[in-house]
C-alpha cells in the first residue's frame, strides 16, 4: 500500500486537539505519523500532497444520505455518490435504507458495502428499523449490525407506533446501535388522499397548498424522548433526524438537560432557508420535512450556536430532473446536498455567523462519528483511518449544480455563493477526490 | 471550544429570496400580481370596447391565431367563455382535456404543453388541479399562458370578472383604477376560503384598489393565517357583522373534492353562514351579491337570493366574456402590461 505525505498545511483536528501548521505521514490507510514542518521521518516512499495555505481536517461524516441504490441507480449510484460525496469533502456516508428493496436484511447491508458498488469514500449502511420499513414489526438488530449496519431508521417513514418504537429503542439500545427517528406524524401531514407539501403559514396559504404543521414533527420528538425516559436503565440512543422546528429543538435541549442520550442533526438547507424559497413552486426546494418559518430557522441557527445540535447531516436525496419537473404537490421529497455542505457551512456558519472553524468541523466530523459509533474517524490523531478533507477556508466560488458529480440535480442551492474549496479527499488513504482531475 | 452565547446575539444576515422570474412572457396572466394598476385599467378598457365592438371587424383581431385551452378539470363557465371570447377575436382554439387525451396515458404537463406548442399553440389557457400548474407549464413553454385556475391558488381572470360587476354597480363610469378607486368599500368572502381560488385572487387583488376586505366562514375552511395573505385582509367569524359592512357579499361553493377527508356539518354550517332573503334583508338589504358559481342553491345561499334582485351572478357571467377577450387580447400582443 501506497504512503501519501501531506505537507505545509493547516491541521485542525479539533478531536485531536491540534491547530497547526503540520506535515502528516498516512500509511497503510492510517495516520502513521504527524510532526512539525519539516520533520516527518519515513517518508522516503510516499507521494507528496502541497497543502501549504490549505487546511487538513478530518474527513467530513455525513450521518444521512440516500444513495438510491439497490434499485433506483436512474437518480443516484453507490459509485456517483460517493464521488458526489469525495467532492464536497466526506469520506464517510451512513447510506438510508429507503431504497429499493428496503435495506431491512443483512444481505442488501453487506451488498450496498461490497467493493463491486465502486464506492470512493466509506459507506455506512443504517438498516431499516422496521420490517420493509413499515413501522409494523423490528427487524433483526444482531443481523444488522454484524453486516455491518451502524444504526437503524425508517427515514422517510416515521416508526409511528408507540410500541413499536419502544421495542426499536430497547433492542437498539442492546445492541449499541442509535435509532434515527424521522420525525413526521402522518396523520397530520396526510390528509384523506392529499399529501401537505411544504411548511403550514402564510406561504403556504398564498400558494393554495397544504401545510405540514410544526406540531406532526415536534409531537414525535417529544413521543420518542417520553420512551427514551421510560426507558432510561437500558440508556437507549435516539437521534433525531433533519430537526426542523423550534419546538422539537426545545424538547431535544431539555431531554438532554434530563440526561437522556438524545441527539439531532440538522441540514444546511433547514438552518439557510425559509418556506419563502419555495418561491413560486420551486420543486428543487421541496423536501420532507419542508422549509419552515424564519422563527424556526432561527431557532435552528441558535441551536448550532449554543451546541444543541450534534452533527450537520445533508439529507442528500437525488431525484432524476423528470421527477422534479412536474406540478409541485406531485414532486417527490428532497434535494441533493453532498457537495454543497461545507461551502455552505463554511460561508454562514464560520464567515457570517463566526462559528470558530474547529466547531463548525466538529459538527461535519468529530461529533457525527462519535453519534454513529465510528472509531477511529472524525480525528486525524495517529493510528486513525487516513480519511482527510485538504481544503482552501480561505475561496469563494460559486456552486453550479451542472458541474456536481451526483446523478442528479435537484438541489435549491445552484448558483449559491460558497466558501472553502476542497482540494483533496482522502478515504482511508487513497485520494478519493481531486479537484485538479 | 466556548460555545457562543446566544443573549448578545447580532441580528444575523441569511441567504435572500430571489426575485421571481415570472411572468416569463409579458403575454401571461398567471397572477393577479401580473397586472400592474395601470395595465388593469387599460384591460378593463379594452374588456368594454371589445363587448362594444361588431363582431365581424372583432373577429379580425386575432383571426386564426391559434390558442389551446387545456383542461385538467371539469369546468363550465370558464372554459366556455374563454373559448367564445377566442372565437369572438377570430382565433382558432382547440381543447385538450386530461379525459380523452394522451394525459390519460400519463403525459406530463411538461410534455403536453411542449406538444401544445410544437401544433402552433401561441397561447395556452390552463386549469388544473394542483396549485402552481401554470407557473410550471410557463416556464417550460415560455409561451403566453392564462391561468383559468390553478388548484387552491389563483384564479386571476375571475377575480377581473368580479372587478368589473363591482365596478358596474359601485363606480359606474369608473375608467383609470387608482389605489383608491374602492376606497371605502367593503367586499366579504364567505365560504370555503381555504379551498378556493376565487378567494385568493380577489383578496389579493381588490385592495390594491382601495377595498377592505372580509373573509367569513368556520376555522376549518378559513385559517387564521388567511388575514396573513396580504394587506387589506380582515377575518370577521359572525356573519351578520359581515352582513351589516358589506357592499358587496361574495357567496363561495363549498368545495367537496378539495375537502380531503374533511368532515363538515352541512345544516350546521348553513344555519350560521347560507345567505337567505331574510337575512339579506335585515342586514345587508343594498349589497351586492356575487358568486363565481358553480351555486349550490340551499347551500351557500338560497334560491331566492340566488334568483333575486340583488344577485349579480349572471352578470359575473356575462362579465366574463368581455374580460376573457380582453386577456386574449393582450396575451398574444405582447409588451402590454408589466408586473405589479
Amino acid at each position: 500500500m501506497t504512503a501519501l505525505v501531506i505537507r505545509g498545511g493547516h491541521l485542525i483536528d479539533p478531536a485531536g486537539g491540534v491547530d497547526a501548521l503540520k506535515d502528516i505521514l498516512l500509511r497503510d490507510g492510517r495516520v502513521a505519523e504527524i510532526a512539525g514542518p519539516g520533520k516527518l521521518k519515513h517518508t522516503e516512499d510516499a507521494e507528496v500532497l502541497d497543502a501549504t495555505g490549505l487546511t487538513v481536517a478530518p474527513g467530513l461524516i455525513d450521518l444521512h444520505v440516500h444513495l438510491r441504490e439497490p434499485g433506483q441507480g436512474y437518480k443516484e449510484t453507490i459509485a456517483t455518490g460517493t464521488a458526489a460525496a469525495a467532492a464536497g469533502g466526506f469520506t464517510s456516508v451512513a447510506a438510508m435504507p429507503n431504497t429499493t428493496p428496503v435495506n431491512d436484511s443483512p444481505e442488501t447491508t453487506r451488498w450496498m458495502q461490497a467493493p463491486e458498488r465502486g464506492a470512493v469514500v466509506r459507506v455506512f449502511p443504517i438498516a431499516a428499523a422496521t420490517r420493509g420499513s413499515k413501522g409494523e414489526a423490528i427487524n433483526d438488530y444482531a443481523a444488522l449490525k454484524a453486516a455491518g449496519a451502524v444504526a437503524v431508521s425508517d427515514d422517510g417513514l416515521p416508526i409511528l407506533k408507540d410500541n413499536i418504537m419502544r421495542e426499536a429503542l430497547a433492542a437498539a439500545a442492546r445492541m449499541g446501535l442509535t435509532v434515527i427517528q424521522h420525525a413526521e406524524d402522518t396523520r397530520l401531514t396526510h390528509i384523506g388522499d392529499k399529501v401537505a407539501s411544504m411548511n403550514v403559514g402564510p406561504t403556504a396559504f398564498k400558494l393554495g397548498l397544504r401545510g405540514w404543521p410544526n406540531e406532526a414533527e415536534s409531537v414525535i420528538v417529544e413521543r420518542d424522548i417520553r420512551l427514551t425516559h421510560e426507558l432510561r436503565e437500558l440508556r437507549p440512543h435516539l437521534h433525531v433526524a433533519h430537526i426542523s422546528t423550534a419546538a422539537a429543538i426545545a424538547a431535544v435541549r431539555q431531554a438532554r438537560r434530563n440526561g437522556l442520550r438524545v441527539t439531532c442533526e440538522v441540514t444546511p438547507h433547514h438552518f439557510l432557508l425559509t418556506d419563502e424559497h419555495v418561491g413560486l413552486y420551486d420543486t428543487n426546494a421541496k423536501m420532507c420535512p419542508p422549509l419552515r418559518s424564519a422563527a424556526d430557522r432561527d431557532a435552528l441557527i441558535e441551536a448550532l450556536l449554543d451546541g444543541v445540535v450534534d452533527a450537520i447531516a445533508t439529507d442528500h436525496a437525488p431525484h432524476a430532473v423528470h421527477e422534479k419537473e412536474v406540478e409541485f404537490e406531485r414532486a417527490p421529497n428532497g434535494i441533493i446536498g453532498l457537495e454543497t455542505a461545507l461551502g455552505l457551512s463554511l460561508r454562514w456558519l464560520h464567515h457570517e455567523w463566526k462559528m470558530p472553524l474547529g466547531r463548525v468541523l466538529n459538527l461535519l466530523s468529530a461529533q457525527p462519528a462519535a453519534l454513529l459509533g465510528l472509531k477511529g474517524r472524525g480525528t486525524l490523531a495517529v493510528g486513525s483511518y487516513a480519511d482527510a478533507v485538504i481544503f482552501d477556508p480561505k475561496a469563494e466560488w460559486t456552486y453550479h449544480t451542472r458541474e456536481g458529480k451526483s446523478k442528479s440535480r435537484n438541489t435549491p442551492f445552484d448558483g449559491f455563493a460558497m466558501q472553502g474549496r476542497v482540494r483533496w479527499t482522502i478515504s482511508e488513504g487513497r485520494i478519493a477526490y481531486d479537484s485538479a482531475l | 471550544m466556548t460555545p457562543t452565547t446566544t443573549k448578545t446575539r447580532r441580528p444575523l444576515a441569511t441567504p435572500p429570496v430571489a426575485a421571481s422570474p415570472f411572468p416569463y412572457n409579458p403575454g401571461s396572466l398567471l397572477s393577479v400580481y401580473d397586472l400592474t394598476l395601470e395595465a388593469l385599467s387599460h384591460l378593463l378598457a379594452r374588456a368594454t370596447a371589445l363587448e362594444n365592438q361588431d363582431p365581424l371587424i372583432r373577429a379580425r383581431i386575432l383571426a386564426k391565431r391559434r390558442i389551446a385551452l387545456l383542461f385538467y378539470e371539469s369546468s363550465t363557465r370558464t372554459r366556455t367563455s374563454f373559448e367564445l371570447a377566442a372565437k369572438g377575436l377570430g382565433a382558432d382554439t382547440t381543447l385538450v382535456s386530461d379525459k380523452s387525451s394522451s394525459i390519460e396515458k400519463g403525459e406530463s404537463l411538461k410534455d403536453t404543453g411542449l406538444t401544445l406548442r410544437a401544433l402552433g399553440a401561441e397561447a395556452i389557457i390552463i386549469r388544473h388541479p394542483n396549485s402552481g400548474a401554470a407557473w410550471q407549464l410557463e416556464a417550460e413553454t415560455r409561451l403566453p399562458v392564462l391561468n383559468a385556475g390553478d388548484g387552491m391558488h389563483e384564479h386571476p381572470t375571475q377575480a377581473l370578472l368580479d372587478l368589473r360587476t363591482i365596478l358596474a354597480h359601485l363606480r359606474p363610469g369608473v375608467e383609470e383604477i387608482t389605489p383608491e378607486t374602492l376606497a371605502g368599500v367593503t367586499v366579504s368572502i364567505t365560504g370555503d376560503i381555504l379551498h378556493s381560488r376565487v378567494a385568493r385572487s380577489n383578496m389579493l387583488l381588490l385592495p390594491r384598489l382601495g377595498a377592505r376586505v372580509i373573509l367569513c366562514g368556520p376555522p376549518a375552511l378559513l385559517p387564521e393565517v388567511a388575514a396573513q395573505a396580504g394587506p387589506g385582509i380582515e377575518i370577521e367569524r359572525d356573519f351578520e357583522a359581515v352582513l351589516r359592512q358589506s357592499q358587496v357579499m361574495m357567496m363561495l361553493r363549498i368545495q367537496a373534492e378539495r375537502l380531503a377527508g374533511l368532515q363538515l356539518d352541512l345544516d350546521e354550517y348553513k344555519a350560521v353562514y347560507q345567505l337567505t332573503g331574510q337575512r339579506l334583508a335585515a342586514f345587508a338589504p343594498t349589497a351586492v351579491v356575487l358568486h363565481p358559481g358553480p351555486i349550490i342553491r340551499g347551500l351557500e345561499l338560497t334560491a331566492g337570493v340566488a334568483d333575486g334582485p340583488q344577485s349579480s351572478i349572471l352578470e359575473q357571467v356575462r362579465n366574463g366574456v368581455a374580460i376573457r377577450m380582453a386577456v386574449v387580447e393582450r396575451a398574444l400582443s405582447a409588451n402590454q402590461g408589466g408586473r405589479a
